[in-house]
């Protein structure tokens, strides 16, 4: 499949699989931490889904180029996690530097979500992915986009959720990150309906 | 040196402030790799061995890392073991390399290195990092190998690949699957946390 020429409906199959087929939190497990920290109200969830949605539609291309053509080369795979992941904090330091100067309300809104995006897994985790999955450039910066996109969505679902938790009558040893699991659970078993989309 | 002080920095990682019950950290590897009792304790031990080596040295270098770039520092660290452990498990334990996966390079994004490198080894002295890191993955690897016990004997009916239940044993074959372990994490911190309200 990697070998052949893509045609549009295979990008969309693409983009259809990252966001609800295999989604990186529900069935890959990846950015459980944040998924459980921010999602206890509507406005931070859509913050932080915008957030890693930024930050990971560049720094997915952007090491999948430090692979191409500085690891590769110079045969230095074996430090592939450690370049990895210092693209990412610098990127979301120069981020978070630039914010600060453009725009203050956008500062305020999202600039205490960029430093947990370093440590988000779902964001390391997508950059690991395309290089497994031996991706060319393009389809590279359409996972990375719609893997975002497919936490933002997962995260936005269980805010919306959690919300409603303030209204229900939890045993007291079971609520919040407890129930906030099992509600995940069950998100996820819901998503696998939509497993009969891919042939 | 102080008997008493050490092995209470050791002891508390085991129950007391056992992850990820107690602390609500790393459930990444804690959710992809218990599917099996081997991955489980595989995963546990990785992460006992990089958090026991990044407590030690983040320790010794506590009064030369400078405040303001502490975090890349830490990530560095934390890093190089994680390429220690990538290389090792590939060159003697293949099958598990194999079955771990990217969780072994992701291992750099777990809160629990970061977290206890940020709470306690950056303040503490080198010979209670020690017993801190030792202890906190210790607990780390029975928290995970407890959970992979359950959903493997119940999910597959073995235990360590061997059958253990009846012959006639139809497994619950969604606790092996995605959802099964946010439900099934889910269940154990509620029971966890009723065991620890009691006292």
């Amino acid at each position: 499949m990697h070998h052949e020429v893509w045609h549009f409906s295979d990008y969309v199959m693409l983009v259809v699989s990252a966001i609800f087929i295999n989604n990186i939190l529900l069935a890959r497990f990846l950015g459980n931490c944040p998924f459980l920290g921010t999602s206890k109200r509507m406005d931070t969830a859509f913050s932080m889904a915008c957030a890693v949605t930024f930050v990971l539609g560049c720094t997915g291309p952007i090491t999948w180029l430090i692979e191409k053509y500085l690891l590769i080369p110079y045969d230095l795979l074996y430090l592939e996690t450690l370049a990895f992941i210092l693209t990412i904090a610098v990127f979301v330091q120069l981020v978070e530097m630039a914010i600060r100067k453009i725009s203050q309300p956008l500062y305020r809104a999202l600039g205490i979500y960029l430093p947990l995006i370093t440590t988000n897994c779902a964001v390391l985790g997508t950059c690991f992915l395309n290089i497994k999955e031996k991706f060319n450039f393009i389809q590279t910066v359409v996972f990375s986009i719609a893997s975002a996109m497919g936490f933002g969505l997962a995260l936005i679902i269980m805010a919306g959720i959690r919300e409603r938790f303030n209204f229900a009558r939890i045993p007291k040893n079971f609520q919040d990150t407890s129930i906030g699991l099992i509600t995940a659970g069950l998100i996820g078993l819901s998503f696998f309906a939509f497993q009969g989309l891919a042939k | 040196m102080d008997t008493k002080r050490f092995v209470n920095e050791f002891v508390k990682g085991l129950w007391k402030e056992i992850p990820p019950f107690r602390f609500v950290l790393g459930l990444c590897p804690t959710l992809a790799c218990t599917t099996t009792v081997s991955d489980g304790l595989g995963m546990g031990l990785c992460l006992t061995f990089v958090l026991t080596c990044s407590n030690i040295f983040i320790s010794m270098l506590r009064k030369i890392i400078p405040d303001e770039v502490r975090l890349p520092c830490f990530i560095v660290v934390v890093a190089t073991f994680v390429i220690i452990v990538e290389l090792v498990t590939q060159a003697y334990f293949y099958p598990l390399y194999m079955s771990l996966g990217i969780f072994i390079p992701l291992i750099v994004v777990n809160c629990i290195p970061l977290g206890r490198a940020e709470a306690f080894a950056s303040k503490n002295p080198v010979i209670y990092s020690l017993a801190d890191g030792l202890g906190m993955g210790l607990g780390y690897t029975m928290s995970l190998t407890s959970l992979a016990f359950f959903r493997e004997l119940l999910g597959k009916g073995t235990v360590w690949g061997h059958q253990v239940m009846w012959s006639g044993f139809k497994p619950l074959s969604f606790l092996q699957k995605a959802p099964g372990a946010f439900v099934c994490l889910g269940i154990m911190l509620g029971i966890m946390n009723l065991i620890g309200s009691e006292k």
